[in-house]
C-alpha cells in the first residue's frame, strides 16, 4: 500500500497539502507579530490597521515616558541576575543530581521542576504570602528571587539532559589522570555542556522578561517590570506605545534567539 | 624498588544480589605485564575499577607500591588507565589531551611540551598533535589514549579491553606496540581482555577469572600445558575433553576407564576410584596413527589449515576429538577405516567431572 503512494505522482498532492498547512501555521503564528510591529510605526493616535501613515512618534513617546524607561530598567535589573542565578544554581543542581550518588535524586529533581508544573497563579500567591512576612513584596530582590525560582526548572532540564548525553567516562578518565573533582568539572564537564548552559541562560532571560503573573503579584508601582507596565497600560489608556514596546520585546527575543542559534552551531574548541 | 607494585587482599564487590568480585587476592610484580582473562561478566572490569578507585570494594585492601589506597579517590592514586572507549576529551586537541595529566601535576610548560613530544613519538603519532580526537582513526585514538595514560609515568597502567573495538589486523599490530612500550618503559601493566590469544601473546602472567574468582594464575605456558581446572583447560586454547571414570590415583597419575579403553592422566590431587572425570588433551598433543596403541576411532573429517591439518576423529563411544598434525607429516585418509589415538601421559590432565 505505502509503496504505491510513495511514487512521484502520489506524493505531489500530499506535498501541496503539507506545504499549505505549514504556510497557514506560520502565517497564523507570525501575522500578529507583524501587525504589531507595523502598528508601532503608525502615525495614528490609536490602534489602527493598516495605519494611515508612518511615524516614529510612539518610539519617541516610549523612550521619553519615565514609567516606561523605569520599567525597562527594572526588567533588565531583574532579568539578568535572575537568569544568572538560575543558570548557576540549575547547572550545579543538574551536575549533582545526574552525576552524584544522591539518595532520592529523582524526588529532588521532581521538586525543583515544580514551578513549571504548578499553575503560575499558585506559585505567585505562595511567593506573595512568604514575601509579606519578609518584607520582600515590591522590591527588586523579591522579583529576582521569584524569577530565579521560575527559571530554575528550564535550566535544570536543559543542563541535565546535556549531562546525560555526555559520556561520564570522560570524567572518570580525567579523575584517573589526576584531576580533582573541581578541575574535572571546569576543564572537562563544563566546556562540554557549555552550549546547553549558555542556551538556558538566554532562555531564562527571555522567560523572565516576558513573565507576568509572579511579577504582577510581587511588583509595586515603583518597582514595575515591562510586562506589568504593559499589562496596566492595556488596562488603561490604549495607544500605539504598547505596540512600540512590544516590538522592542520582540527584537530582544529575536536577538537572543539568533545568539542561541549561533551558540549551538559555533565551534566547541577550547 | 618495591617488589609488588599492586597487591589485592580479600577484595570483594557485590552489586545487590550479584557477586561481581569474590574475596580476590592478587599480586602484580613491578614491571610485570599481568592480564585478567575471563568470560563476560566474570568481574574483570570491576576489579580494574576498584584498583583505579572508580569503584569502592565492599571488603579487602588494595596496596599500591606498598601503601594502602583502598579509600583514596582515583586522582590521588598514581595510576594510568586506558578505557575501551578511549575516553579522549573531544574538545581538546591530541596535544592538550596528552598534556592534561601533566598540567594536573603542575609541571612547568617547557617540561610538559617535552614530555608530550616524547609520548607522541613513542606511540608513533608525532605529527598529529594539533588534531581533534574525532579527526583520528580508531587505532590512532587508541594510541593517543595510551600516550595520555603513560606520559606521567604512573606506577601502574590499567587497560580495560583497550583493543576491543578494533579489527583483527590493527589489534595484532597494537598488541605488539603495547608490548614494545611496556618493554621500553619498564612500566607495570594490569591488562583486561576476554580474548585468550591476546592474553597469551602479551602477558608475563595471566589470571583466569571465572564468576568473580581467579581460577588459576600463572605464565601463559603453565596455563596452557598445566591447567589447574577444567574451566581453564577449556577456556584457554582448544582442548579435547574425554569423559571417563577414575580407577584410582598413584604417584600423581590417575587411571581412567573410558568407553574407548583405559588411559592415564596427570592430576593435581588424587581422585577417588569411581568418581567421574574428564581427561583434557590438547589437539597438537594427540598422536593419530593407522595402528598401534591407544584408543580406537575413525577419521570423520580432515581440515587443511595451511601450516597444519586438523583431523576430527570419532572414538568408539561416539566422542569426537580433534588432532593437529603438521602438513609435513604424511596425510591420513578420511577413508582410513580405523586409527589409533594416543598421547604422552605428561600432556593429559584429568579433572573431576
Ligand atoms: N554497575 C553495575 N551494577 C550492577 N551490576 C553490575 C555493575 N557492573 C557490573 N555488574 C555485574 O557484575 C558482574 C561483573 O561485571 P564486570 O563488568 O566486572 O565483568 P567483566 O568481566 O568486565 O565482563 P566483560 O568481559 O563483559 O566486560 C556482572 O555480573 C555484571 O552484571
Ligand atoms: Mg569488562
Amino acid at each position: 500500500m505505502t509503496r504505491l503512494v510513495m511514487n512521484q505522482d502520489g506524493m505531489a498532492p500530499w506535498r501541496i497539502v503539507r506545504g499549505t498547512l505549514c504556510l497557514l501555521v506560520a502565517v497564523f503564528l507570525l501575522a500578529p507579530l507583524f501587525v504589531v510591529v507595523i502598528i508601532s510605526f503608525s502615525s495614528a493616535p490609536f490602534l489602527q490597521f493598516p495605519p494611515p501613515g508612518l511615524s516614529l512618534r510612539w518610539y519617541v513617546q516610549l523612550f521619553s515616558t519615565p514609567a516606561w524607561i523605569n520599567a525597562l530598567v527594572v526588567s533588565v535589573e531583574m532579568m539578568v541576575p535572575a537568569a544568572l542565578l538560575a543558570t548557576i544554581m540549575g547547572t550545579a543542581a543538574a551536575y549533582a543530581l545526574v552525576r552524584g550518588r544522591i539518595p532520592g535524586a529523582r524526588l529532588v529533581m521532581a521538586c525543583l521542576m515544580l514551578p513549571i508544573i504548578v499553575p503560575g497563579m499558585i506559585t505567585a500567591a505562595a511567593l506573595f504570602g512568604i514575601y509579606r512576612g519578609l518584607g520582600l513584596n515590591g522590591t527588586l530582590t523579591g522579583l529576582v528571587i521569584g524569577h530565579t525560582v521560575l527559571n530554575l526548572p528550564y535550566v535544570l532540564a536543559t543542563v541535565s539532559s546535556a549531562l546525560r548525553v555526555q559520556d561520564s567516562r570522560l570524567e572518570q578518565a580525567a579523575s584517573t589522570l589526576g584531576a580533582p573533582p573541581w578541575a574535572t568539572f571546569r576543564r572537562i564537564t563544563l566546556p562540554l555542556i557549555l552550549p546547553a548552559v549558555l542556551s538556558s541562560l538566554l532562555v531564562a532571560m527571555i522567560l523572565s522578561f516576558d513573565e507576568l503573573i509572579v511579577s504582577l503579584f510581587v511588583s509595586s508601582a515603583r518597582v514595575r517590570p515591562v510586562a506589568v507596565q504593559m499589562w496596566s497600560n492595556v488596562m488603561g489608556d490604549f495607544d500605539p506605545t504598547i505596540a512600540a514596546i512590544a516590538s522592542v520585546c520582540f527584537l530582544f527575543a529575536l536577538l537572543v534567539l539568533v545568539a542561541d542559534l549561533a551558540l549551538r552551531r559555533g565551534p566547541r574548541l577550547t | 624498588m618495591i617488589e609488588n607494585v599492586l597487591e589485592l587482599a580479600g577484595v570483594a564487590k557485590r552489586y545487590d544480589a550479584v557477586v561481581a568480585v569474590d574475596a580476590l587476592d592478587l599480586r602484580l610484580q613491578t614491571g610485570e605485564f599481568l592480564t585478567l582473562l575471563g568470560p563476560s561478566g566474570s568481574g574483570k572490569t570491576t576489579t580494574l575499577m576498584m584498583v583505579a578507585g572508580l569503584q569502592q570494594p565492599d571488603a579487602g585492601t588494595i596496596l599500591l607500591n606498598g601503601a594502602p589506597v583502598t579509600r583514596l579517590p582515583p586522582y590521588r592514586r598514581d595510576i594510568g588507565m586506558v578505557f575501551q572507549s578511549y575516553a579522549l576529551f573531544p574538545h581538546m586537541t591530541v596535544r592538550r589531551n596528552v598534556a592534561f595529566p601533566l598540567e594536573m601535576r603542575g609541571l612547568p610548560k617547557a617540561e610538559i611540551a617535552r614530555l608530550v613530544d616524547e609520548a607522541l613519538a613513542l606511540v608513533k603519532l608525532p605529527d598529529h598533535g594539533d588534531r581533534l580526537p574525532k579527526q583520528l582513526s580508531g587505532g590512532q585514538q587508541q594510541r593517543v589514549a595510551l600516550a595520555r595514560a603513560m606520559v606521567y609515568r604512573p606506577a601502574l597502567l590499567l587497560m580495560d579491553e583497550p583493543l576491543g573495538a578494533l579489527d583483527k589486523k590493527l589489534r595484532e599490530q597494537l598488541q605488539l606496540e603495547i608490548k614494545r612500550v611496556h618493554r621500553e618503559r619498564g612500566i607495570s601493566v594490569l591488562y583486561v581482555t576476554h580474548d585468550q590469544e591476546e592474553a597469551l601473546t602479551m602477558s608475563d602472567r595471566i589470571a583466569v577469572f571465572n564468576q568473580g574468582r581467579i581460577e588459576q594464575i600463572g605464565a601463559p605456558e603453565d596455563l596452557y600445558d598445566r591447567p589447574a581446572t577444567r574451566f581453564v583447560a577449556s577456556f584457554i586454547g582448544d582442548t579435547n575433553l574425554l569423559p571417563g571414570r577414575s580407577l584410582g590415583t598413584s604417584a600423581g597419575l590417575c587411571d581412567v576407564e573410558t568407553a574407548g579403553g583405559r588411559l592415564r592422566a596427570a592430576v593435581r590431587a588424587p581422585i577417588a576410584p569411581g568418581v567421574g572425570v574428564v581427561v583434557a588433551v590438547r589437539p597438537e598433543r594427540l598422536v593419530v596413527r593407522p595402528e598401534g596403541e591407544g584408543l580406537s576411532g575413525t577419521i570423520v573429517d580432515v581440515i587443511f589449515l595451511g601450516t597444519a591439518r586438523k583431523y576430527v576423529v570419532r572414538l568408539a563411544d561416539g566422542t569426537e576429538c580433534i588432532a593437529l598434525r603438521q602438513v609435513s607429516d604424511p596425510p591420513l585418509d578420511l577413508g582410513n577405516a580405523s586409527v589409533r589415538v594416543s598421547w604422552d601421559i605428561a600432556h593429559a590432565t584429568a579433572f573431576e567431572a
